[in-house]
């Protein structure tokens, strides 16, 4: 597999938030505003690679070589929590500008799924290194995309008459069900291209 | 929690009046994910249930022993013991079910019931109470579950629990198994809920318990806004000891004292006004 079906694979097939239902707190949270939604969606695609730089040697070369690879969920999610904690705090003393712009939405992300997924789906499908790499990155990309098309779509939908019974949470996640079926239309296209 | 409550109170309190799914729409990514089939439903359900249980018990067991700085990552660590020995448990007895369950059994782990619980229930309550708030949130959790897996699949695929039901009545609506029926349903659902509640139906995605090391997004623009007025102190403050994770001494006798009614943690003293409040009002 190259790279680029990867990225491409898991950013619109198998889009993390509109196909996998990972991380739908944030996107469904967070999305409101197209400056926020970009900034969590930034801070998700920079902890993914992250946590999946670091998690991925932590279970090829200590989990698996001592044959505990049963501690990944406990290992994988303390590891991720500890990291968001450390870049927090990396970032606030040395990148001012950049943590101006996500250190806010880092704390949101300790606890998000789609980190944690990313990192043990890596493990399951048996990625090397550098594939690993490009999937956390795909899936980011992905994250951000999806989180962007509805910000954009619930901005739209702040001026129009709807339903009182509809209002609010239920409208919104029926306008992510008709932005989750149009990704259906990206089935396919990868084979087209990479088959 | 609240005040004096009954047991059976405690019990139904998480089964329907804040059923923690439809009411609260918390732990909505396995509830959208793993709710394809009734099965898969009340398998998903009946897993987190028991890991809520066994976690509920252990962390009020040592609620007093457990620093307040770091209980966070404390309860992370033994709801992902208790998430392990689950994921043995499928592995061995129900392979099928861990097959489709996939990787939502590992992240049962971040599921923001069980951290939510934990942190809003367990933490301040006795061990025969936070056991039964476990049971009450649990079955809350599994039935919308298999309400929602149910719907779907006997929409989707015209089958009720893997029989067949609609052979030549109706065509089986593919889309309601497909992700954006997930979506669709689940909208359906809430606008269901927000009729018979007759508004009562959380008005924002909340991760109300979920939140990571802090006390998080009930409502995330505006506690962006609070941290961002409190920011130039803040970095003042943590310029000066920059070796205490980002909770600078003052905040964190606030958060102390604020600590019986709201669940704030200390580093995030900012964030606290919005949770109370958002708190107060579930």
């Amino acid at each position: 597999m190259t790279f680029l079906s990867i990225i491409l694979t898991v950013m619109l097939i198998n889009n993390y938030v509109l196909v996998q239902f990972l991380g739908i707190c944030p996107f469904l949270g967070v999305s409101k505003k197209l400056d926020s939604a970009i900034g969590m969606s930034g801070a998700v695609i920079f902890v993914m690679v992250l946590a999946t730089a670091v998690t991925w040697p932590i279970q090829r070369l200590l989990l698996d070589r001592f044959g505990i690879g049963y501690l990944q969920t406990v290992v994988f999610i303390l590891v991720i929590a500890a990291l968001v904690q450390l870049v927090e705090l990396v970032l606030k003393k040395y990148m001012v500008g950049l943590y101006k712009s996500l250190g806010l939405f880092l704390p949101l992300i300790t606890t998000n799924c789609s980190v944690l997924g990313v990192t043990v789906m890596n493990i399951d499908e048996g990625y090397t290194y550098l594939e690993s790499l490009a999937n956390a990155l795909g899936a980011g990309v992905g994250f951000m995309l999806a989180m962007v098309l509805f910000a954009g779509i619930r901005g739209k939908m702040e001026n129009t008459d709807i339903p009182k019974v509809l209002q609010g949470i239920p409208i919104t996640l029926m306008a992510a069900s008709i932005l989750s079926l149009s990704f259906n239309g990206f089935s396919g296209v990868i084979d087209g291209l990479f088959g | 929690m609240d005040e004096k409550k009954s047991k059976l109170q405690i019990l139904t309190n998480g089964i329907i009046k804040e059923n923690p799914t439809l009411v609260l729409l918390i732990g909505c990514c396995p509830f959208l994910a793993t709710s394809t089939s009734a099965i898969n439903g009340a398998g998903m359900g009946m897993a987190t249930t028991a890991v809520l249980i066994c976690s509920n018990i252990v962390i009020s067991i040592l609620k007093n022993v457990i620093p307040n700085r770091v209980r966070i990552p404390c309860y992370i660590t033994i709801i992902a013991g208790f998430v392990t020995i689950v994921q043995f448990l499928l592995q061995a007895y129900l392979p099928d079910l861990n097959k489709s369950l996939g990787l939502f059994i590992p992240l049962i782990v971040v599921n923001c019931i069980i951290l939510g619980r934990a942190e809003m229930f367990a933490s301040k309550n006795s061990i025969f109470d936070s056991f039964l708030d476990g049971i009450g949130n649990g079955l809350g959790f599994t039935l919308a579950l298999f309400c929602m897996g149910a719907i779907r699949e006997f929409l989707g695929g015209g089958t009720v629990l893997g029989h067949e039901v609609t052979t030549n009545l109706i065509e089986p609506m593919t889309m309601f198994v497909l992700p954006a029926g997930g979506f669709f349903v689940f909208g359906v659902l809430a606008a269901v809920v927000n009729k018979i509640t007759g508004g009562k139906l959380s008005r924002e995605f909340s991760c109300a318990g979920c939140p990571g090391d802090s006390a998080l997004a009930d409502n995330a623009d505006q506690i962006i806004a609070n941290i961002k007025a409190a920011a130039p102190a803040a970095e003042t403050k943590n310029a000066e000891t920059p070796a205490a994770p980002a909770a600078p001494v003052t905040e964190e006798k606030s958060g102390e004292t604020a600590a019986p009614e709201t669940p704030a943690p200390a580093a995030e003293a900012p964030a606290e006004d919005a949770d109370s409040k958002e708190g107060g009002d579930k």
